[in-house]
């Protein structure tokens, strides 16, 4: 039912004397979702734009689309492959963003390394990532690391710049004074830098996550034989259209729910900002 | 010509020191400025002199305030005085060593809001207790009773974000007096307030001073505010190049209410007094003077 409104969450920040209720807003959204459906179905199923048959191949149908939708998540089978993308998307993200975390704290404290490897590291992060995914194929298998690896790629960069950006921005005042506090450089690191960057790092957390399931499902698509970037892969290979727009219906709701879960995360670790989610 | 006229304030400021620095030698000062000059690099690769020339001393338990117009390098002086500026020229002493690094015996309040916003205002102020190393449960009961002599006994648990500028500003005085520093430096820390939460921050400030007699170098533009707070007032001059234009002791009896002693004939004596002096630099800055 929600394929269309992803950026919902924005509109909680709305002040109370928006010019809907919630009740009316939420309303309205299910309306432009019901009209979107409506017009794909009466465009695919009575001859407008042509033999509805011929176009059914192209589009085919909302209905079924959602029976079919329904009948995969009724399937085991489907939890096999969203379990692999899962796990493909979660070690992406958590070597990922050790990686960035690392060497963003190495170059932000160390000005020489950082200016030695600029070059190195923005002609790195120019490098499209999918044509890397055929020599990870090679280097790593069709298995769950070859995929793991293109979303490394992806998210080390997101969260190395950011958390470089973090620790180089720390406030110059919130820095002296906990150096006139006494701080040891450690001391500093804890309770200063980290902080600092965490907050960067995790201002690019939704873009993070959303990568690394980018290289997750562009890596299966591209060879492999589990994880819903497969099973697209292998509707579409058959002509299957409605296969494709049914797994793209799941990968849809596969991402809302993770992008949920990291807006509680995201919540509960930063209360202390004026607005979570604010800056950035 | 600029030179010739600084070293002859330099010398003028000599002078006026001998005033106070008979005693001062007997007992040791706290902080002591000697000939300490600033300069920065600017941009074009020219060189700034900030201050220049300057004799200070500041005895312990002395309240001492630095006025002086905009520009006139007095967060410069303060910052020399915390390790956090090396001066180009010159010495800083404390406690009769030479200062090298951080001043490991002052504490420091900034203008800018300076506490950590991640850290509640009970962690701001426990923190300040961990490079003592002193256990976390014990660092946390004394964080609360320093809260509440700050009055913030019911704002333990709230981010910087959740405070008031002035409720901020009594977290940063707690923290930085939780650790009993012997000299507290003070950068105009409640120029961004408003000019009551001002008198009441200044009210709070003496009478946590007058509990603890500690030696305190108070930088402000204010000229009421340095003569309410303070034993003696320092004029700097205008800058670039600013230097000590005027001493002048403030003898008005303790314990003083901010708010009411500024009614007093003898205070408006002083404030004519160093007014005199202060508005000669102040329409020299305003002017542009050699800037």
């Amino acid at each position: 039912m929600r394929a269309v409104p992803r950026e919902d969450d924005d509109v909680d920040d709305e002040p109370e004397n928006a010019i809907v209720s919630r009740l009316g807003l939420l309303a309205l959204q299910i309306l432009v979702g019901l009209v979107g459906f409506a017009i794909w179905h009466v465009l695919t199923v009575y001859p407008i734009l042509g033999a509805p048959k011929q176009i059914q191949f192209f589009f085919s149908t909302p209905v079924e689309v959602l029976k079919r939708t329904w009948m995969e998540m009724t399937n085991p089978e489907i939890w096999g492959h969203l379990w692999i993308t899962l796990q493909e998307t979660v070690l992406a993200f958590v070597f990922g963003a050790a990686g960035g975390i690392a060497f963003g704290f190495l170059f932000a404290r160390n000005a020489l390394l950082a200016a030695v490897f600029d070059p190195y590291i923005k002609a790195a992060n120019a490098l499209p990532r999918v044509v890397l995914a055929p020599i990870f194929a090679l280097w790593f298998g069709l298995g769950i690391w070859s995929k793991v690896a293109l979303g490394f790629t992806l998210v080390f960069f997101i969260v190395f710049f950011n958390v470089y950006q973090g620790v180089r921005e720390v406030s110059p005042v919130v820095l002296n004074n906990a150096r006139m506090l006494g701080m040891s450089e450690r001391g500093l690191l804890r309770h200063v830098y980290w902080p600092s960057a965490l907050t960067w790092m995790f201002s690019s957390l939704h873009t993070a996550v959303g990568f690394a399931l980018v290289g997750a499902v562009v890596g299966e698509y591209l060879g492999s034989s589990a994880g819903l970037g497969y099973k697209i892969h292998e509707a579409e290979s058959v002509f299957d259209v409605t296969g494709v727009f049914a797994g793209m219906l799941i990968l849809t709701v596969f991402v809302i729910v993770i992008d949920t879960i990291v807006t509680l995360i995201e919540n509960r670790l930063l209360v202390w900002r004026p607005q979570a989610g604010g800056q950035g | 010509m600029v030179g010739q006229s600084a070293a002859e304030g330099r010398k003028a400021g000599r002078a006026g020191m001998r005033l106070v620095g008979g005693t001062a030698l007997a007992h040791g000062e706290a902080v002591r400025l000697d000939g300490v000059s600033i300069a920065f690099t600017l941009k074009g690769g020219k060189r700034y002199v900030a201050v220049e020339g300057i004799d200070l001393a500041v005895m312990p338990g002395e309240f001492v305030a630095v006025v002086g117009p905009t520009g006139s390098g007095k967060s410069t002086l303060l910052n020399a005085a915390a390790g956090l500026l090396k001066p180009a020229a010159g010495s800083v002493t404390v406690f009769s060593s030479a200062l090298s690094g951080l001043n490991g015996r002052a504490g420091y309040l900034f203008q800018a809001d300076a506490l950590m916003p991640w850290k509640t205002a009970l962690d701001n102020v426990a923190v300040a207790l961990e490079p003592q190393k002193v256990p976390r449960a014990e660092a946390l009961a004394r964080a609360r009773e320093w809260l509440a002599k700050v009055g913030l006994a019911t704002f333990v648990d709230r981010y910087p974000h959740m405070l008031s500028g002035g409720q901020r500003k009594r977290v940063a005085l707690a923290q930085m007096l939780i650790r009993d520093p012997e000299i507290l430096l003070m950068d105009e820390p409640f120029g961004p307030l408003d000019a009551q939460t001002r008198q009441i921050m200044g009210n709070l400030l003496l009478e946590l001073w007058a509990a603890n007699r500690k030696a305190v170098m108070f930088v402000t533009h204010d000229l009421e505010e340095a003569i309410a707070l303070a034993d003696r007032v320092v004029v700097l001059s205008a800058g670039p190049a600013a230097r000590i234009v005027g001493e002048f002791k403030v003898d008005l009896a303790r314990p003083r209410d901010i708010s009411e002693i500024r009614l007093e004939p003898h205070f408006h004596a002083l404030y004519k007094e160093i007014w005199s002096c202060l508005r000669v630099e102040v329409s020299r800055a305003y002017a542009g003077g050699p800037a």
